[in-house]
């Protein structure tokens, strides 16, 4: 199988580690990972935002970028949701190509430490991920995964969201981190860095709170130290 | 179009959620009020069985009335007016309300009684009334409080959602005739309401109401409420005006029945309403004598042209996405600065007056894409979808314009992109000193990106993009 990955834009420039763990993780199953150098962004950005034109112009060429390969894997619940809605490409999220595509529930990770986990909105509702990441997250060897309460609720972050109607993003993003603080985790878990951005700079203010993490580093953790 | 419509917000979003936000009691309100309602309509829409097929089928129904809308009119008004009934046609608001305050003016009538109705309040029917000199009467217990109160709902169905009792038994105290109780027990205002509302009832001529359904085959309107005032409405008068958007209709009378079981359920998260009236015309010494039915257009043809936002129209105005929306949830309703709050409202409003009406254009910005209404609509409107059409339909900044389009041209070219990756890690080179102190995210970062530290730390580019360790452990061999 010829699974390429889309590591997305914002993970592209901002956290490259969730993309570094995905290759990792699948060259650890044994799977060759090709990564096509044309990709950037897959228009979802524009699209929310109100640009057609310039987001048709991004899913053509990831369309581009991406022919020709079986598969294709990207750590982000919204993007895969967009390329799925926007384009023909056979676009899988992680836990989706792990648990539908390659069988697989225990990857043989080793994480000890409590981590609770958010679903964000795109993992929930576009692509009904389900308890995928939870199953992938309760074999993982130490790891003790608790409870997000209202773990449905929406962190606002949104994109442009944020920024066009900051009062409602930061009041939607105090009670995600008061939810988050309250489950005593070490790290809050995420399929989405665009989320993980918002609601860790969220955390980042309140001592004591969850760490952000993409859930494929946890599942690329071997325990060894890097 | 009117900027004093009540469905053009006279202040932009952002800034009358800043406001609204700053109410602790009013969100500790909203609060509560859509957790408990949001909880128990999941609950009895899980019992039932059939219900997403049901969904499907409503949807469909109503895009046939959508495709059909003036074929089904000319049946509806042939059998209402078969029936007895007079049936009108009214393009905008302004007709509408004319047509109504003739007729409340041939029966020489003083005052009115109203079921609570969405599309009246579209239109500014009480103020076109009071402005007349006419004295219109909500005897909806919620929407009688609004109106006390001088104030405009808040909520499609809960529309004294941001009153609390003690608020409610000082307003009755100020403002309703006769009131004399103490307490603020809800039964005891309850029965001071039902009194007062009693001697209105025997009193008056003329009634208005609104149609949950307009049934095209039989000429028959259908109106779905809990408390029993509409059906005091809609015997006691002499004579019933009815204001019904056109998209309410419905093709068939055994279309009704999927509608009755998806409304309830998704706005009171009751398994059925208690009382639902349909009414077909007019009986000879029974009931009013005189029906009429004002068919209410004010842009609703013109947003079933779209082939994306017609799905709008097919709104029952149950509430549920408002009862989930997370924005709605914090900001309130009347931050949407209009009778048609939350996602809905979003998106019905700015296509109902076009998005250069007022701050409409600031609506379809109102909501983060998290897709919780598109799931709870009984009628399955893409709600999500049809924000982004509007987005990418309706006027934008020429900065924000700008700023996309550079975006979109650096990112389509991979030696651009990868130009740009390493100018913004350089870039931010010196703030990673500054974030270091707080585990690698900024604190304060200077504009634009100040409106994102306003509320969270901001990342900072990698030291390394994810390309470039491609290329080193990858590609060099």
């Amino acid at each position: 199988m010829r699974i390429a990955l889309f590591v997305t834009c914002l993970n592209d420039a901002l956290f490259p580690q969730a993309g570094i763990a995905t290759v990792t993780l699948l060259e650890r199953l044994g799977h060759t990972v090709a990564f096509p150098a044309a990709q950037s962004c897959c228009g979802q950005m524009h699209a929310n935002t109100g640009y057609a034109a310039p987001a048709r112009q991004l899913e053509r060429l990831t369309e581009a970028a991406f022919a020709g390969h079986d598969v294709i894997v990207s750590p982000s619940g919204s993007c895969v949701a967009h390329l799925r809605a926007h384009t023909g490409l056979p676009a899988y999220e992680l836990s989706e190509l792990l648990v539908d595509v390659l069988g697989v529930t225990d990857v043989g990770a080793t994480f000890p430490h409590r981590v609770t986990y958010h679903p964000t909105c795109h993992g929930l509702r576009a692509l009904r991920l389900g308890d995928r990441p939870a199953t992938l997250l309760r074999a993982v060897k130490g790891l003790e995964l608790i409870d997000l309460p209202e773990p449905e609720q929406c962190c606002g972050f949104g994109g442009t969201f944020a920024l066009k109607n900051a009062a409602v993003s930061g009041a939607m993003l105090a009670d995600k981190c008061a939810n988050a603080a309250a489950t005593g985790a070490e790290y809050l878990a995420a399929a989405d860095n665009s989320c993980l951005a918002h609601i860790g700079g969220g955390l980042a203010r309140r001592p004591g709170a969850p760490r952000p993490i993409h859930y494929a580093e946890i599942l690329a953790s071997t325990g060894a130290p890097s | 179009m009117s900027r004093d419509l009540p469905i053009v917000a006279i202040t932009p979003f952002p800034v009358a959620a800043a406001h609204e936000l700053g109410d602790a009691q009013l969100r500790a309100n909203l609060g509560r009020a859509t957790r408990t309602i949001r909880d128990k309509r999941a609950r009895v829409v899980a019992e039932v069985a059939d219900w997403e097929p049901m969904r499907d089928r409503a949807a469909a129904v109503k895009d046939e009335v959508l495709d059909n809308l003036a074929e089904l009119l000319a049946r509806f008004e042939a059998a209402a007016v078969a029936a007895g009934a007079t049936v009108h046609h009214a393009t905008d608001a302004a007709h509408a309300n004319a047509i109504v305050t003739e007729l409340v003016r041939a029966q020489r009538a003083e005052s009115v009684v109203k079921i609570k109705s969405m599309a009246t309040q579209e239109i500014g029917l009480n103020e076109a009334l009071e402005a007349a000199g006419v004295t219109p009467i909500e005897t909806d217990l919620a929407e009688l409080i609004v109106q006390l109160a001088d104030d405009t709902p808040s909520h499609i169905l809960v529309p004294a959602i941001h009153y609390n009792r003690s608020q409610i038994r000082e307003l009755f105290a100020r403002r309703m005739p006769g009131f004399t109780a103490t307490s603020d027990e809800p039964a005891v205002l309850a029965g001071a309401a039902r009194e007062y509302l009693r001697r209105t009832f025997l009193a008056a001529k003329v009634a208005v109401c609104g149609a949950n359904f307009a049934i095209a085959e039989t000429g028959s309107l259908v109106i779905v409420e809990s408390e029993g005032n509409g059906r005091m409405c809609l015997t006691l008068p002499e004579t019933l005006i009815a204001v019904v958007g056109v998209e309410k209709l419905l093709p068939r009378f055994a279309d009704l029945g999927d509608f009755l079981r998806l409304l309830p359920r998704s706005s009171t998260g009751e398994r059925m309403n208690p009382y639902t009236s349909i009414f077909t015309g007019v009986t000879p010494g029974d009931g009013p004598q005189r029906l009429h039915i004002v068919l209410l257009d004010n842009g609703r043809t013109q947003v079933a042209q779209d082939p994306v936002g017609r799905a709008a129209l097919r709104c029952i105005r149950c509430s549920a996405c408002l009862n989930v929306c997370p924005v709605y949830e914090r900001a309130g309703g009347h931050a949407y600065g209009s009778v048609y709050p939350g996602p809905i409202g979003a998106i019905l409003s700015p296509q109902l007056t076009g998005q250069d009406a007022g701050f409409n254009k600031t609506l379809p910005y109102a909501s983060t894409l998290c897709g919780a209404c598109y799931d709870v609509c009984p009628v399955k409107i893409n709600i999500p979808e049809i924000l982004v059409h509007l987005r990418q339909t309706g006027p934008k900044p020429a900065a924000e314009r700008a700023a996309m389009s550079t975006l979109s041209w650096v990112m389509r070219d991979r030696r651009r992109w990868r130009i740009a990756l390493r100018a913004a890690r350089s870039g931010s080179a010196p703030l990673r000193l500054i974030a270091r102190r707080h585990g690698g995210t900024l604190r304060r970062a200077p504009w634009p990106l100040s409106a994102w530290t306003a509320h969270r730390d901001a990342p900072l580019p990698a030291a390394e993009s994810f390309r470039d360790w491609w290329r080193r452990t990858h590609e060099s061999s």
